[in-house]
């Protein structure tokens, strides 16, 4: 992991410089090593998309992908993502081009207020990198981890089943 | 989020000796950090008393799963995901496979790790009443060498442990003894998935033939969430060896069951509930058993 | 009738790009140059009266923002209905979490810090928690008696029915509170400037709610105040008068600064600090004849409203009209109360009282079954209300629903015969116990009685010329997910006979926007949505009135003629104000008339299975049918009722909220249990389009219909699975296990 500290003499203590590539892009911050993940992203790299609503872990809107493996960002001390490759909502478009699983999203009606959306086409493409045809019980079990309270789920299993059908076709 | 990170230390040195040697040199001083999932909880909350912390997150000593022809060993700081997806460990150790993939949501079960969910020592913890079951042995290590210590009676109290200042778990060992036995696991919590258990149990058991009939030629019977550490039913296990499985012994279970626990009233269930559920959790056990066709 | 070319297709959500890709903004996302961040320093104790603040000397307090009931310029009060909740706590609270003080300070670590540093020292008073308790009347919190409102409707004769009954049949029945548990939590950002006055951005329902509170609060003329809506990321009534409270202690601290300041909660504030469901409890009496009809009845509808008046007595108004269901009583007594405790005032959520009363009567319909000796399809098939037959306001049933029929199908779609017969027999053996359980029930959307003419919403169109977009609409209607600028777009757009793609909708901001009323009681498609239609054909007539466009046109046709109307007078809007329907009469004294213009109909059906091994129960398919007037976007519509269903069986089965001494225990997401993707079953959902005259294109509000159906749905097929009687939600596995445990030992 590639890391400097500064300031204040002993070593942990204080800021440190960190890398870390963003959506394809290397990044370098000034942050405390304990600062959460989530934040940095945020805050250092106003990268808003990641969002919080429960500091604990357990709604997924934080959700990223961190050398590829979901994780809940706010549970991350930003040094363990030292040198690590990051993936948020920010980055997965294709340019101006919606993902499959975006579109599918909008077409299905997998997103109404939003707030949860970024987590869960995260968790969504994490699952499909893994089941790239998954079943509906996979569908359920993937995505247990991030919280909607607006859709039911309903439209959002259709959203990633038609994702999966049109990667399928791709 | 209600710490302050300026108040906090967090360093990863990379490599196991490197983390020893800080322990060593500062026993209590440091507290272990691995995927987070336990201790940033804590830390978002304001309620992390430690403000120091070493990183022992992704030390690739801790993260190996030794496949060895009698035991396999994993390393403690193997996440629940690896445990999920190794081969052996779903074949040999099914219940840990399943108390893996039941912690938290995937992304939780991505940094959360075994020897995390060991010193966390969560009555509640998923992994612990299986590793019970399977009587796993922990490797123990710290700057003065390695000690293996059998896990049976490694948590002493709520929270606590036999587990020195200086020391990490550096592997958990489990022998590869049990493909003839029924392996069964079950968890009840607040909804089917990312729930805290109000009742685990694990259980093994296996027949042998009798004079006039099967009978129990051994079982192990774990609990979680129902007293301050995870439980073997070792009294239980003792009484129920050479006995069929008949309507007699499952209602003597129960009562043993009972009177082995200590669930409490909490924020999440009240005692009487889990009493009776985990009775019938091992009724059930004993009743697969019965059908199970698993004899020596 | 034209064919329509928008309505009732499923357009693409008009911000839906924002939310997919992370470009939406919401309240958290933004900041400005030399914002500070606020926070709150609440009571810790239910009842009390303040001794002593103290400040911790540690913290160089010149340095923060400090903030209490003294610097208020105008009324320390949360303007709403009552006005009886103060803004920040004077010398007395009345119950845990109630604000006191507000902190401001650049660094938002170092002002976490400051609230542990302010020490408050109280003289407690006994406190009250429960209906019963307010009853009792020993400690008097609130008023005279505790007692902040009632209602009484009247209809026939009720006392005397009991000598001609057969059958009498009683029933009391409970519901929990419910956190709203929107994802975002509430969050403001408010500035001050001398000349312009207050701008607060706000994650929030009703812009023009909170416009009034703050020109009470902060003592300043309506143009010097400003409210904008920002994304807002779920609301479900949480956020429809709570953004008051919020914006309004962002202002103070923006007023005494004078820097912009921001203030969002984190998810334990959020649960243990703002609104939630008012707890219920629902006494039935009921008269029935020898042949299962209805003869009457009455009704005892409570709730408790928290430690002030805030919305109770338009939750209860709502519960008191909704409690007789969908069923015809010839005679009836409703009486509604709302009693005061000590806990944090509760609120708006997604049925606003009907989802309580509705709990009670659908339950209480499947007792009478019972006690009569008919199935729970037929007692209702008997006494469903039928076109031309009144209400318990005495409202006639004008439209040509047959409840019957919607039964029929109901049943059919969710194979209810079958299935009870067949799960009749498997329950014989073994742990698992299924059951299946009706609920029949009707939603009257938009505002109560005379509420939609007291409210006198406007609306505005107007035509573009920025070359954004061809026409924009003007209401302060907020979109927090159900939908509002996909549909109002849609039908300004049908009605101009425009492409979808050529429709906006403005930010909601006071400044720009007129007010349309506030976003809830289901009222925006329906009430809104026809007032957008109106404005929006009254820029029609403007062009053709001024010879631009004859009667028919190319979208570029009218694309132009805007531009070229607005040259020559500057701009080109219409506006359209509510009328109230004609013949549609209700008296506020006697509460008696036309409740509302129109009802939604429902009949939903559950299918349970309970695991006596852990007493869990779960419901493994579920049947939503109903009848919303006209689909206007099919996937919007079954979005929202997926969504209701959803909460309904959150409702129902896991959302308890655990109290002590008024405050919430459990305000985290690892113990406050909303269900995942793992817990929910196939929702299937179908709708009836019988037309609405009182809606946009026929449509009737839906946003809170599906919640009222599932929670009685669930219970009836708990019942109906193992035989016990279930009378409260939440019903927990552990509340499963002392009934069957309590049965078992009889």
């Amino acid at each position: 992991m590639s890391h400097s500290s500064e300031d204040g003499g002993k070593e942990g203590r204080g800021k440190c410089e960190l890398s870390l590539t963003v959506n394809g892009k290397p990044e370098t911050v000034r942050v405390f090593p304990m600062e959460r993940l989530l934040d940095v992203l945020r805050q250092e790299l106003g990268l808003t998309g990641t969002k919080e609503g429960c500091g604990e872990g357990e709604c997924g809107s934080c959700s990223v992908l961190m050398n590829g493996e979901l994780v809940n960002s706010c549970l991350v001390p930003v040094l363990q993502a030292a040198g690590a490759t990051l993936t948020t909502i920010e980055g997965i478009a294709e340019g101006p081009q919606l993902s499959a699983l975006q579109a599918a999203f909008l077409e299905c009606g997998g997103a109404q207020c939003g707030i949860c959306t970024p987590g869960m086409i995260l968790g969504a493409c994490h699952l499909l990198n893994k089941k790239p045809e998954p079943t509906l019980e996979d569908i359920r079990e993937g995505l247990s981890g991030n919280l909607c309270r607006c859709t039911g789920y309903m439209q959002i299993f259709e959203a990633v089943e038609q994702a999966a059908r049109r990667r399928a076709s791709a | 989020m209600r710490s302050d990170p300026a108040d906090y230390e967090l360093i990863a040195p990379g490599n196991l000796q490197a983390v020893l040697s800080l322990l060593a040199d500062e026993p209590g001083e440091w507290l272990p950090i691995a995927g987070g999932t336990d201790v940033m909880v804590l830390y978002a909350a304001g309620k992390l008393p430690a403000r120091k912390l070493v990183s022992i997150w992704n030390l690739p000593e801790l993260r190996v799963i030794e496949i060895l022809p009698d035991e396999i060993r994993i390393g403690a700081g193997c996440t629940y995901t690896e445990l999920c997806e190794d081969e052996i460990i779903a074949r040999d150790f099914p219940l840990l496979a399943s108390a893996a993939r039941w912690t938290g949501g995937i992304a939780n079960q991505n940094r959360g790790t075994l020897g995390g969910n060991i010193v966390n020592a969560s009555p509640a913890a998923d992994s612990l009443p299986a590793l019970l079951v399977y009587e796993a042995e922990l490797i123990l290590v710290s700057g003065r060498g390695e000690r293996r210590v059998p896990y049976l009676d490694f948590h002493t109290g709520y929270k606590k442990m036999k587990l020195q200042p200086d020391e990490l778990i550096r592997a958990i060992c489990l022998g590869r003894k049990f493909s003839n036995y029924l392996h069964y696991a079950r968890k009840v919590g607040a909804r089917e998935a990312q729930a805290l258990s109000k009742v685990c149990v694990a259980a093994l058991g296996r027949l042998r033939g009798g004079v006039t009939g099967s009978v129990i030629d051994d079982v192990r019977i774990a609990l979680g969430s129902v007293a301050p550490v995870p439980l073997r039913l070792t009294e239980l296990e003792r009484i129920a060896k050479g006995k069929p499985v008949e309507p007699e012994l499952v209602q003597l279970t129960r009562k043993m069951t009972s009177a082995a626990i200590q669930p409490i009233d909490d924020i999440r269930s009240t005692a009487r509930y889990r009493s009776a559920v985990a009775g019938n959790l091992v009724a059930e056990f004993l009743e697969q058993l019965r059908g199970s066709g698993k004899t020596v | 009738m034209t064919e329509e070319h928008i309505i009732g297709k499923s357009v693409p959500r008009k911000e839906g790009r924002d939310k997919v890709t992370g470009a939406a903004r919401y309240i958290d996302d933004m900041t400005m140059p030399g914002m500070l961040y606020g926070a709150t320093v609440r009571s810790q104790i239910p009842r009390g009266v303040i001794k002593h603040i103290s400040f911790d000397p540690q913290f160089e307090w010149s340095k923060f923002v400090v903030v209490t009931a003294q610097d208020i310029p105008g009324k320390n009060c949360i303007a709403l209905i009552g006005d009886d909740q103060p803004c920040l706590a004077d010398g007395k609270v009345n119950h845990p979490e109630e604000p006191i003080l507000l902190l401001a300070h650049a660094d938002p670590h170092l002002l976490r810090k400051a609230v542990d540093g302010v020490s408050i020292e109280y003289e407690p008073l006994p406190a009250v928690f429960t209906i019963e308790d307010s009853e009792r009347g020993s400690q008097i919190i609130w008023g005279m008696d505790n007692t902040l409102k009632t209602f009484l409707i009247a209809k026939g004769d009720v006392d005397s029915v009991w000598a001609k009954a057969d059958y009498i049949v009683e029933g009391e029945y409970t519901t929990g509170a419910q956190e709203q548990l929107y994802i975002e939590n509430n969050g403001v950002i408010a500035a001050f400037d001398r000349e312009q006055g207050i701008t607060v951005w706000g994650s929030l329902q009703c812009p023009y709610y909170v416009h009034k509170a703050l020109m009470a609060l902060c003592n300043l003329p309506a143009e010097k105040i400003r409210v904008v809506q920002a994304e807002t990321g779920g609301a479900f009534g949480g956020k429809e008068d709570y953004p008051s409270i919020i914006a309004g202690h962002a202002a103070l601290l923006a007023m005494k600064s004078g820097c912009p300041v921001k203030i969002v909660y984190d998810r334990l504030e959020d649960m243990t600090a703002t609104t939630k469901r008012h707890p219920s409890r629902t006494r039935h009496r009921t008269a029935v004849g020898k042949d299962g009809k209805i003869l009457g009845g009455e009704i005892d509808f409570t709730i408790d409203g928290g430690a002030y008046a805030t919305l109770s007595s338009v939750v209860l108004s709502r519960g008191t009209i909704h409690a007789g269901g969908p069923y015809y009583w010839p005679n009836i007594r409703i009486r509604g109360k709302a009693v005061a405790t000590n806990a944090p005032p509760h609120g708006a959520f997604r049925g606003f009282g009907a989802p309580q009363s509705l709990f009670a009567m659908e339950r209480h319909m499947d007792r009478i079954a019972q006690a009569v000796g008919l199935s729970p399809v037929e007692i209702r098939r008997r006494n469903f209300l039928k076109p031309g037959q009144t209400t318990a306001t005495e409202q006639t049933i004008r439209e040509e629903i047959d409840l019957g029929k919607l039964l029929d199908r109901a049943l059919e779609l969710s194979d209810y015969t079958a299935k009870k017969a067949r799960f009749a027999e498997e329950n014989a053996v073994g742990p698992i116990k299924k059951g299946m359980g009706i609920a029949a029930f009707l939603h009257g959307a938009g505002f109560t009685g005379s509420g939609e003419r007291y409210l006198a919403s406007v609306v505005g169109v107007e035509g573009c010329a920025d070359g954004n977009g061809t026409v924009r609409v003007l209401v302060s209607s907020t979109e927090f997910g159900q939908g509002t600028n996909t549909v109002l777009c849609q039908i300004a757009a049908e009605a101009l006979d425009l492409p979808y793609e050529d429709v906006r909708i403005a930010q909601p901001d006071t400044n720009q926007v007129p007010n349309s009323g506030p976003t809830v009681a289901s009222r925006t498609a329906m009430v809104v949505g026809s007032l957008v239609r109106s404005a929006a054909l009254g820029i029609k007539q403007t062009l053709i009135a001024g010879g631009m466009i004859g009667g028919s046109y190319s979208p570029e046709e009218f694309r132009a003629a805007c531009r070229l109307h607005i040259s020559e007078h500057g701009q080109l809007r219409s506006y359209a104000r509510y009328e109230a329907p004609e013949g549609v009469f209700w008296d506020d004294e006697k509460y008696r008339g036309e409740a509302y213009a129109s009802f939604a109909w429902a009949i939903y059906v559950a299918e349970v299975a309970v695991d006596l091994s852990t007493y869990s129960a779960r419901v493994e398919d579920f049947v939503a049918l109903q009848e919303v007037g006209k689909v206007l976007h099919p996937v919007l519509a079954k979005g929202q009722i997926a969504g209701g269903v959803a909460q309904g069986i959150g409702f129902a089965l896991y959302e308890k909220v655990v109290w002590q001494n008024g405050r919430m225990q459990n305000g985290q997401l690892t113990n406050y249990i909303m269900p995942t993707s793992a817990d929910l079953p196939p929702i299937r959902i179908f709708f009836e389009e019988m037309g609405n005259v009182h809606g946009a294109y026929g449509a009737k509000g839906i946003g809170e219909l599906p919640m009222d159906g599932p929670a009685p749905a669930i219970v009836n097929a708990i019942e109906d699975a193992l035989g016990t009687r279930f009378n409260s939600v939440p019903l927990l596995p552990e509340d499963i296990f002392n009934a069957v445990y309590a049965d078992g030992e009889r």
